[in-house]
């Protein structure tokens, strides 16, 4: 059988890909049956990667530092922002936009600290994708040097997958969860470049093993940079704020 | 389930290659998705005839060609089959294997009308 279109064909295929399927069988050609192979080798992302290279390029034009910050959903990730804009917000400017399924509540927090923010409902869709982020920044009209926030939608599974055109992902992980994420979703550890292993103060309370976390972090991306810190207590930022500012 | 929105991603892409390639029907659609891509070949089979109703991909066949994980480890230099991402290297036992195959999630190629 023909392996290309199964017409019952012994014969070998030998065909020209970009032009109509015509591979010379004996019995007959495959433009009888009006078909034809088109080979695409395309990456599925391709049209998101796109975007994303826009918005990389835009952002390095203008001096952007976009992170993109990852979590399961309660893993701070928003108070983080809020703390880190209100130790920086009078040292650089710095806009976020928030992703969330419903509602502008976040956006409101950040609000709350005087720095703008867009709110993104991805309504069904479980992450964002570099074309929102393209149209956000033009409509955030997002100033050159400025520090950008994107705070993906909570969870650890779809966004890995999508490239923003951000500097770095940033994975947010707290003690109150399991320290054995790294190796249960493998594929944002791996995408990440920082892991912020978050509400540190509360250590105490749990059994989160801090150092069998790092380990299985390391396991799936060697190079990730660690960072511990509580999102609550203003002196734990010293090494985070000391990153951020080094913008690399 | 990213992975719808990876279909429609791949329907995009038909749409164009449509256009592109002057067809209107598509028979059959090849994806190779690694085995160390973030995912599932069968959530996709499950929402392809979903994403694809109604579109030139109405009642088109998805063929899956799954890519084995392989990588590289960097202690020993010797080839490694991975089936996750952080499987440790079976001939020394280290961790931290550089991936260099089954990551992929590519549009292979279509059969068209």
């Amino acid at each position: 059988m023909c392996g290309i279109c199964g017409c019952g064909s012994s014969t070998k295929s030998k065909f020209s890909p970009l032009k109509p399927h015509q591979h010379s069988h004996d019995s007959h050609a495959h433009e009888s049956h009006g078909e034809r192979l088109i080979r695409v080798e395309q990456d599925i992302l391709a049209k998101n990667d796109s975007y994303a290279d826009e918005n990389r390029a835009y952002f390095q034009q203008h001096g952007i530092f976009a992170l993109n910050f990852v979590s399961s959903p309660g893993a701070g990730k928003t108070t983080l922002l809020v703390a880190t804009i209100n130790a920086l917000k009078n040292i650089r400017p710095i806009f976020v936009i928030e992703g969330d399924q419903q509602t502008d509540l976040d956006a409101d927090r950040i609000r709350a600290t005087g720095v703008a923010a867009l709110q993104i409902n991805t309504g069904k869709a479980c992450h964002l994708d570099a074309q929102d982020i393209g149209r956000a920044v033009q409509s955030l009209n997002v100033p050159d040097n400025s520090l950008l926030a994107i705070e993906n939608v909570g969870n650890l599974v779809c966004p890995s997958s999508f490239d923003l055109g951000e500097a770095h992902k940033v994975v947010v992980l707290s003690v109150t969860e399991g320290d054995d994420k790294p190796l249960k979703y493998p594929d944002m550890f791996y995408a990440a470049d920082v892991m912020i292993i978050n509400k540190m103060d509360l250590l105490p309370y749990t059994n989160f093993d801090v150092a069998r976390c790092i380990e299985f972090a390391k396991r799936i991306n060697p190079d990730i940079e660690v960072l511990q810190l509580s999102a609550t207590q203003e002196s734990s930022l010293g090494a985070w704020l000391d990153w951020l500012n080094q913008g690399r | 389930m990213h992975e719808i929105s990876l279909l429609e991603s791949v329907l995009d892409t038909l749409e164009s290659q449509a256009e592109q390639q002057g067809f209107t029907q598509v028979k059959q659609v090849v994806l190779e998705i690694g085995e160390l891509s973030c995912v599932e070949a069968d959530a996709l089979r499950f929402g392809f005839a979903a994403v694809m109703k109604n579109s030139l991909a109405e009642h088109a066949e998805l063929l899956i060609i799954k890519v084995a994980g392989q990588g590289v480890c960097p202690k020993c230099q010797q080839t490694v089959l991975l089936e996750t991402r952080h499987d440790p290297c079976h001939h020394c036992g280290s961790f931290g294997v550089t991936v260099l195959q089954g990551q992929t999630m590519r549009i292979k190629e279509l059969i068209v009308v």
